[in-house]
């Protein structure tokens, strides 16, 4: 006989295996509640002279910047960015017993409602907001800071339209004319960001359940949906290098900027009328094992240097009016004057159903 | 009626102490209750307790729903066609690039490594733009199907199974194989009765391992599946980071847990059927090209193009920009993009390989252990239960592992997750067992008559072990480590979890690039996605001379 490794023997390896882990894991559960208290660190920043910044993966800042905060704060930061925003909410909710950092920069107003309604936020709101900061101010709970804000609308190839000696769009119902068939590619909300801020876009601006009834026309008039921003934007706008076969796109009001030629001629353009605005928040995460930190860095994301230093790094605007924009941005961007809005207290009871219900009509 | 001498059984001669294999098991194993076993259980449970104590119904309701069963039913069958397309283009594969001799032999075998190591995030931009409407193929009308997502699998396991199943073609003794020829069996009686048989042990590992990555596809589904195709690893990924659906994380892992068990029982038991100590020759057995051999070179060739399309479509974007054709995006990588990333392309560069001589040491050293292990087959029982648990890792989600650490490894000493240290070691659990997978058919295969000789003759078991196991141990190693190193290069999927940003690696920062509009973004991300592809091929390179290529003979 030989001694082979059959297979129930190490199905009863594993289990012995899950076994042990289990009883680890309840151990370190029976712990929890006892640990749970706020005032309990996180090793990583016991000492009063680190600070933990989570942030979404767009997060940027130059190296001179970062030193600066170093060297006026004394400091030694970390940084961490674990995913997109969601990613990040959902982190933060998870860890709520045992803090993963000290502030969280990044959280935007489709997410902004779970985080606040989770509870893993401490208030805070610093003592001189710079000016224009406070119209993008999120709910009453003070929780949520604003840093910069961005427009996700559609872009269109202006390039391909004249080409074509077509008009190009300018209304979300222009969208469903038959002259503009099998042209638009957007993203799937369900795991894309500007594909969920799209979709609200048109909740903002056709009501619930009026939102059903534009997307069933879209879907009627060949609209595309691709599974990320970087494959429809890359791979199907015509627009981009990728030379793909739709003329319109979801994608950000400051995409045009990065398509300019040499001459400072955009070949792109965003659609004022279908945009949504996304706004940016920082916090200081409850339980924090060092709060004045925290609290110090949200200032500090605050001041012009930093300001100005978003539209370069992060693609997105100060909330700042203080703050100086790259001269071809205040040349060329077009900031809508009228963004569709949805609050974030709805987007938060709403947000799963609403994508479900997109999934249901359009996929 | 296999014991028929020449192929006899496997027996151990006594000269491996128990302690030692005691010790060899323990640090490999604790690793793994440490940082895979004990962060998914955490998760799992977790989606067990509901806001009045625990409770199976929600993950019931998950298991039950119609949307699981078809994300199931998706995987498996993304997975079955995946392997099998992968088996039937890698074997003659392996043969051609491992067992016939001829010139720039080397170059392709390091080419068919670097799909393997692109993100995932490229390889699904590359076949889009090769398989989209007014792409070079799109007349095929393969965009966002199933077939795309296939070519895509195959795309990336084919240097797994060519590997694999070529390290042990490569030192098979041809006589056998002569004498069958020269007693009439013909030349497919020979491959089915003696290669193919020897090659078993190979082809099933080669085989749960790629069932295994097809399984767990995640980047390639979700770009080119468009929104018709999932997994389950793409629904944990939705349910987990997006939803915070902790029932559904558990229901699903589950899922994962009971598909990678099931996958390795059967390997297993294929194996436990197949293998015996096989004629490994320490002396070049490669043969020149011959007429005979046309078959094998077309299906190669036709493999050759398929994993060479995409790479072109790379290198042709990397070159375009914003006026037509250049090296602009080349010289960029010792900028930050513009102001896109925090580092230079180079400086990620350097972490990268920082990073990946962390992953691989670690991997490499935890990897030996177990494989000297598994292969004891005295402990038949508890080898089964080790070989199911190294593999593990390559079947259950990086999201539920990721998870998993935030609510499992939060206390002293262990709050590792906003370290720099997290990162090796969950690219080294990604890379284990690829290292045990690649150590163990070799290892098993060694002749244990020489193990005997060597100890009749005087040799201590130390003595044995460096002058009998280690020659024919080198060229196993020299991959291992090559796809350790090479496995870290290019791991996202854990490391954009716990990804610093002062600290980017390479594929984060193609990531990174890509998500941003402009030429130039994108151009850079071409260029950098090139980078890592030649940087892989160079590593495997390297790892392939690194194996002896003249005799150790005996």
């Amino acid at each position: 006989m030989r001694t082979a490794p059959r297979p129930l023997a190490f199905l009863q390896g594993l289990l012995l295996s899950t076994g042990l882990a289990v009883t680890l894991a309840a151990c370190s559960g029976a712990s929890d509640p006892a640990a749970g208290g706020s005032s309990d660190a996180p090793a990583s920043a016991a000492t009063a002279g680190t600070l933990t910044v989570i942030t979404h993966d767009s997060f940027a800042l130059s190296d001179a910047a970062k030193a600066k905060f170093e060297a006026e704060t004394g400091l030694s930061v970390t940084y961490v960015a674990p995913g997109n925003a969601g990613t990040v909410v959902n982190e933060l909710v998870l860890t709520k017993d045992s803090p993963l950092g000290d502030v969280v920069f990044g959280i935007d107003n489709t997410f902004a409602g779970r985080a606040v309604d989770a509870g893993v936020l401490a208030p805070y709101t610093p003592a001189d907001l710079p000016a224009g900061a406070a119209d993008f101010a999120a709910d009453g709970s003070g929780e949520l800071t604003p840093i910069d804000f961005g427009d996700v609308c559609l872009n269109a190839d202006t390039v391909w339209f004249a080409d074509h000696s077509l008009a190009v769009p300018v209304t979300l119902d222009d969208l469903l004319k038959p002259e503009y068939k099998d042209l638009l590619v957007v993203t799937n909300p369900a795991t894309s960001s500007p594909g969920l801020a799209f979709l609200l876009a048109t909740i903002g601006a056709k009501g619930d359940p009026g939102y059903l009834d534009y997307w069933a026309a879209l879907k009627a008039n060949g609209v595309k949906v691709a599974a990320s921003w970087s494959d429809a934007y890359g791979v199907d706008f015509s627009g981009s290098s990728g030379k793909g076969a739709y003329p319109l796109v979801v994608s950000y009001a400051s995409s045009p900027m990065y398509e300019m030629g040499d001459d400072g001629s955009a070949p792109t353009t965003a659609l004022a009328e279908t945009c949504f605005r996304q706004v940016e928040y920082a916090g200081v995460i409850a339980g924090a094992a060092n709060p004045e930190g925290a609290q110090q860095f949200i200032d500090f994301l605050l001041t012009d240097a930093v300001q100005s230093e978003i539209p370069d790094t992060m693609y997105m605007l100060p909330v700042s009016s203080s703050a100086s924009l790259p001269a071809a941005w205040a040349r060329v961007l077009n900031v809508s004057p009228h963004p569709w809005t949805v609050s974030a207290a709805d987007i938060a009871a709403h947000r799963d159903e609403w994508i479900s219900e997109w999934t249901t009509t359009v996929l | 009626m296999d014991d028929d001498g020449s192929v006899r059984r496997w027996r151990r001669p006594g000269d491996r102490a128990p302690a030692v294999q005691g010790v060899a098991a323990l640090l490999p194993l604790a690793f793994l209750a440490v940082f895979f076993a004990y962060p998914v259980v955490t998760l799992v449970a977790r989606g067990f307790r509901g806001d009045a104590g625990w409770t199976l119904a929600p993950v019931i309701d998950v298991l039950a729903s119609p949307r699981t069963g078809r994300i199931v039913r998706q995987t498996l069958l993304l997975a079955v066609t995946g392997t099998a397309a992968s088996l039937v283009l890698g074997v003659p594969g392996a043969y051609v690039l491992y067992r016939l001799r001829f010139r720039g032999q080397r170059a392709l075998r390091a080419l068919v490594a670097v799909p393997f190591v692109l993100p995932s995030v490229v390889v699904g931009v590359a076949f889009r733009s090769l398989l989209a409407v007014g792409g070079p193929l799109g007349r095929l009308g393969l965009n966002e199907s199933f077939a795309a997502i296939v070519l895509a699998l195959v795309f990336f396991n084919y240097s797994v199974v060519v590997r694999t199943v070529g390290a042990l073609w490569a030192g098979l003794d041809r006589r056998t194989a002569d004498a069958a020829r020269s007693l009439g069996a013909g030349p497919v009686r020979v491959f089915r009765t003696i290669t193919l048989r020897a090659l078993a042990p190979a082809i099933a590992s080669a085989a749960a391992l790629v069932f295994l990555f097809c399984a767990s596809a995640f980047g390639v589904v979700l770009v080119l599946g468009g929104t018709r195709w999932g997994t389950v690893e793409t629904e944990i990924w939705y349910q987990t980071t997006q939803l915070l659906n902790l029932p559904a994380a558990a229901a699903l892992s589950i899922v994962q847990l009971v598909l990678v068990t099931a996958t390795l029982a059967v390997a297993n038991a294929t194996r436990a059927r197949q293998e015996r100590a096989l004629r490994l020759t320490g002396r070049p057995s490669a043969q020149p090209v011959r007429r005979s051999d046309a078959p094998a070179l077309i299906v190669t060739g036709l493999a050759l193009a398929l994993l060479v399309l995409p790479l072109a479509t790379l290198v042709t974007r990397s070159f375009r920009t914003a006026s037509g054709w250049g090296l602009d995006h080349y010289a960029a990588l010792a900028t930050a993009g513009a102001g896109t990333l925090t580092v230079t392309v180079w400086r990620a560069v350097a972490n990268s390989l920082v990073t990946a001589v962390a992953a691989a040491g670690l991997a490499l050293a935890l990897g030996f252990l177990a494989s000297f292990v598994l292969s004891g087959r005295r402990r038949g029982r508890l080898a089964g239960f080790f070989d199911a648990a190294f593999m593990l890792p390559l079947g259950i989600s990086a999201v539920t592992v990721g998870f998993g650490f935030l609510i499992s490894l939060n206390r002293p000493p262990l709050d590792l997750r906003t370290s720099w240290a997290l990162i090796p070691l969950a690219q080294a659990m990604v890379a284990l067992p690829l290292v045990v997978r690649t150590l163990l058919p070799t290892w098993r295969a060694l002749d244990p008559r020489l193990r005997e000789a060597a100890a009749t003759l005087g040799a201590r078991p130390a003595r044995v072990f460096a002058t009998v196991d280690l020659p024919f141990l080198r060229r196993g190693l020299g991959l291992a480590a090559g796809f350790a190193f090479a496995t870290s290069l290019g791991e996202f999927g854990a490391t954009s979890f716990l990804a610093r940003p002062d600290k980017p690696t390479l594929p984060v920062v193609v990531y990174r690039l890509i998500s941003r509009p402009g030429v130039d973004n994108f151009g850079l991300a071409m260029a950098a996605a090139v980078v890592l592809a030649v940087l892989t091929a160079t590593v495997m390179a390297v790892a392939e001379l690194l194996g002896p290529k003249e005799a150790v003979g005996w």
